[in-house]
């Protein structure tokens, strides 16, 4: 990271009782990025997020906000708004009031408010909505206007909990870019939780994936998906295929009777036992030639239809009892007509393929 | 957020920290909240606590405050006439127990599980007991079976003034609170088990003894213990109607009042707390129970309509509720008689209180004063304190033992809560002496007596809030205080009107607590009714009662008009 980091978290841990729910975390986030906690529930990622809030305490470890420490400080004095997965509208208020309640207290003037919550509303794509109480409003608009209300007082950090979670599925993705072209636009650092793997490769710059209370891995949403560094992140973010393997050599391994190459060094040594993991999405059966590297026979198995592609499990002709997940686009099984029973060629690119040590928790 | 919209907001105006840098803060509110934990704490010890403190440690001494040990209770189960108003009490408990418990479960079953006409009318009927003083009971049954009754006959020569008249009207008394136990029992009920064991071809009667008893099993717990407690510890009814037959509140009356004994007294008390504190455990357990018997997704049983069922139980219900209507309205119609039963013409004579209470009507003013104070001050008192209690995060200890003294009122009966105010307020250590007998005393004690089903309500009310509204203010930097002004209390608006209106009715009803503590400048209806049946101007103490009885209804009324007043327009943001 070459400019200070904007929120900086050192060695935090918290306990319920004898339940860990966060360990040793480290964590920096630059000013301007959107940055995701992506994990299963009961992993950590809200405990961690409400650590930065200043709502639950940390046993141990400090958080800076913008170069100030403000590991005991309660909420109202940490510089942040916030987004509940619940809404969490008032009430009672209307949508202006809710949106004005944070600047009625700061001796802004009637006016300016007024200015102020009419440019947000329109911001968030709810003009003229303002005299409207929560209750009248969908849920995508109730968040809406739970946006407008925590970026009201130009927070340094926004932070979303499982904004999303509880909306239908269209208004989901809608509101997810929408919040993403804010972000951009407003270039407010933003902190989201979610359980949705999908809204944090679409949203993020950067994810942080979480599992039982600490990190397993951060980086780019192409990273995670693509260089999975545990095989927890390799199983969490997408779909992924779990192989027992032997390393043969450097950069090689055998499955069964496959022997396979693999894209990079694997560090371990051969007679290893390894745990080869690969994407559904990577095996290729097109235009494949006799010297494609990795190629092998399979016999087609069960094909479930999903909408946009087909999974297909794949019997290895030399080893049918280990099958294999791939995922072929709704064209390729129109173009090649795939059908089950059938013998076909297929190859797995070499970079696309991971290895992780043998055991090792998926 | 259409690209319009972005394109016309000045994105400058949202850089970060452009606003936020200006503030600075006053005191923390992390200090302001403990600050309130901690007073709230102090007013709790105060009012409960102590109080309770000095009773039990009253016990344990002589007439001159020496520590004797158990030397008093030796006495008092050496005594044969204490000993024998301590059997009297848990037969006469147990046998009105024994009666109104069964009366109000098919009373609760015609209501929730058949489809007679008139619920609203039946429940109503059956309700009327809460609105006034127990006594009222007891004045009607005199009016009734008495030396001067209508029926005396019918009681084929044995006296009313006694057992027999005492378990009547501690059956009527009681009867309203075991049916509001069975009632919410009987509606908790999953139908999809009904839709189950129907399908499966169970009888009726299987169906009830497998899926309805085993259901209500726990209201039915909790409903025996409850009125065995309030009959057990019910002072008014057997003062008015129990003649020469002595019971363990009359006792406790006659040692503090009569003769001064306040370690005798102390030790009835103790003995009264016994099945109070016995109910409240068993009540707690029920409770917790209740809660995991019934699921979310439970769908609520709709009785269908079985004509011949419903006939019967209408039957039912009707009887019963022409019983009680009849009963107290014999009190209500002796109240306008001119003398009972020999000349019946109508009059409003009764009601010149100053023929027979020296105070005239200034007793029921009192009243009116204690209930609108208690109602006022201990409904802000208990909604804030819930809060602090609920929402607030501040002085995790100070809330656990507020949340326990809050708790305690409830298994402490009215008799030995006055009992212990008498000890408390009484005593010459004590610089608050000086409220002693005063209004002040009254209303602060009545707060505490009735203290745990208000704090109920506010608790249950205040979870039903989303917990992320507190989070969002502080993250607004709007301290706790103006959200509690500005959504919480306007949010809890009808659970606060239930909580002033209930604080209200039980002060004006209420005998058992303030019969110690009045003083001559705030002498209350309810007492005066009691000292007015004691003269012998019985017209007098049911004119009375009847006064305090439509007062209540009255208040009960406007509430119900109110809270739709606020549902249908002042609260236009619960609407859909």
């Amino acid at each position: 990271m070459s400019e200070p980091s904007f929120l900086r978290v050192r060695g935090l841990a918290k306990r319920f009782g004898s339940f860990t729910a966060l360990r040793d975390i480290d964590l920096d986030i630059a000013r301007g990025e959107f940055v995701c906690f992506l994990g299963p529930s009961g992993c950590g990622k809200t405990t961690l997020l409400r650590a930065i809030a200043g709502l639950d305490l940390q046993d141990e470890g400090t958080i800076e906000i913008a170069g100030r420490d403000v590991s005991r400080a309660p909420p109202a004095e940490r510089d942040f708004g916030i987004v509940f997965q619940s809404y969490a509208l008032f009430p009672n208020l209307t949508v202006t009031q809710n949106v004005g309640y944070g600047l009625v207290n700061r001796r802004t003037g009637r006016n300016e408010i007024r200015r102020r919550v009419e440019e947000l509303l329109a911001l968030v794509g709810l003009p003229e909505q303002g005299s409207k109480y929560p209750v009248q409003l969908s849920g995508g608009q109730q968040q809406r206007v739970a946006l407008a209300r925590a970026l009201a007082t130009s927070p340094g950090l926004l932070l979303l909990d499982e904004p999303l979670s509880a909306l239908d599925a269209k208004v989901r993705v809608r509101l997810r870019d929408e919040i993403r072209t804010l972000q951009k636009r407003l270039g407010v650092t933003t902190v989201m939780v979610t359980h949705d793997q999908e809204e944090a490769l679409a949203m993020a710059d950067r994810i942080v994936v979480m599992n039982q209370g600490a990190i397993e891995q951060v980086g780019t949403p192409e990273e995670i998906y693509r260089h999975p560094e545990t095989p927890f992140v390799a199983d969490f973010v997408g779909h992924m295929t779990f192989l027992d393997a032997v390393a043969t050599g450097p950069a090689t391994v055998r499955v069964g009777a496959l022997d396979l190459v693999l894209g990079e060094g694997s560090g371990f040594l051969p007679g290893t036992p390894v745990r080869l993991a690969m994407r559904p999405e990577a095996i290729r059966t097109r235009s494949i030639t006799a010297d494609t590297p990795n190629r092998f026979d399979v016999q087609i198995g069960e094909l479930s239809f999903l909408g946009s592609f087909c999974r297909a499990q794949l019997l290895p002709v030399s080893s049918p009892d280990t099958p294999i997940a791939a995922d072929f686009s709704a064209n390729a099984m129109r173009d090649l007509a795939i059908r089950p029973g059938e013998i076909r060629a297929v190859a797995m690119p070499a970079e696309t393929l991971r290895v992780f040590p043998a055991g090792s928790a998926a | 957020m259409s690209q319009a919209a972005l394109g016309t907001a000045p994105a400058a105006a949202f850089r970060p920290g452009a606003v936020a840098a200006a503030r600075r803060r006053g005191p923390g509110e992390r200090q302001v909240a403990s600050l309130l934990i901690g007073l709230l704490c102090a007013v709790l010890v105060l009012i409960v606590a102590l109080p309770l403190w000095t009773l039990l440690s009253k016990a344990v001494q002589d007439t001159d405050g020496r520590f004797v040990g158990l030397a008093n209770f030796l006495t008092y189960v050496t005594t044969p006439t204490l000993v024998a108003s301590l059997v009297n009490s848990v037969w006469i408990a147990g046998l009105s127990t024994a009666i109104v418990v069964p009366l109000a479960f098919v009373y609760a079953y015609a209501l929730q599980r058949s489809r007679i006409p008139c619920k609203g009318l039946f429940y109503a009927a059956a309700l009327l007991p809460i609105f006034a003083p127990s006594l009222l009971s007891a004045l009607s049954l005199v009016y009734i079976f008495g030396n001067q009754g209508i029926l005396k006959g019918a009681l084929a020569g044995a006296s009313i003034y006694g057992p027999i008249g005492i378990v009547l009207a501690e059956v009527l008394y009681s009867f309203p609170h075991a049916l509001l136990i069975l009632a919410t029992a009987l509606a908790l009920s999953d139908g999809r088990l009904y839709e189950a064991a129907e399908a499966l071809g169970t009888s009726r009667a299987r169906v009830f003894r497998t899926v309805t008893l085993p259901g209500a099993r726990y209201g039915l717990i909790s409903a025996t213990f409850v009125v065995f407690t309030i009959v057990i510890t019910d002072f008014g009814i057997p003062k008015v109607i129990g003649g020469q037959f002595s019971v363990l509140a009359t006792d406790a009356y006659k040692q503090v009042v009569g003769q001064q004994n306040f370690p005798m007294g102390a030790v009835v008390g103790l003995i009264l707390l016994v099945p109070a504190v016995l109910a409240f455990a068993v009540d707690r357990m029920v409770r917790r129970r209740q809660v995991a018997l019934l699921s979310a997704r439970a769908v609520p049983y709709a009785p269908k309509p079985r004509r011949r069922r419903d006939l019967v139980l209408l039957l039912y219900a009707g009887t019963v509720a022409a019983l009680i209507v009849a009963t107290y309205g014999t009190a209500v119609w002796g109240s306008f008689v001119r003398y009972w039963p020999y000349n019946l013409s109508l009059t409003l004579a009764n009601y010149d209180f100053a023929s027979a209470e020296p105070g005239g009507w200034e007793p029921y003013f009192n009243s009116l004063r204690l209930a609108g104070l208690a109602a006022v001050i201990g409904t802000a008192l208990v909604f804030t304190g819930a809060y602090l209690i609920e929402k607030v995060e501040a002085a995790p200890g100070g809330r656990a033992l507020a949340q326990f003294i809050a708790m305690l009122p409830m298994a402490v009966p009215g008799l030995v809560l006055g009992l212990g105010y008498v000890f408390f307020f009484n005593a010459v250590w004590n610089p608050l002496n000086v409220f002693y007998g005063t209004l002040t005393v009254l209303v602060v004690n009545t707060i505490a007596h009735f203290y745990t089903v208000a704090h109920i309500t506010a608790t249950t009310s205040l979870k039903q809030i989303d917990r992320e509204i507190e989070a969002v203010s502080a993250s607004l930097k709007v301290p706790f205080w103006r959200t509690f002004g500005r959504v919480t209390v306007p949010i809890c608006m009808p659970a606060i009107l239930d909580i002033a209106v209930y604080m209200f009715v039980n002060a004006l009803t209420t005998v058992s607590a303030v019969i110690f503590l009045y003083g001559a400048d705030s002498k209350l209806a309810s007492v005066a009714i009691v000292h007015m049946d004691e003269a012998g101007a019985i017209a007098s103490a049911a004119a009375m009662a009847t006064v305090i009885m439509l007062t209540a209804i009255a208040v009960k009324l406007l509430h119900l008009g109110l809270d739709r007043f606020l549902f249908g327009r002042l609260q236009r943001w619960r609407a859909r």
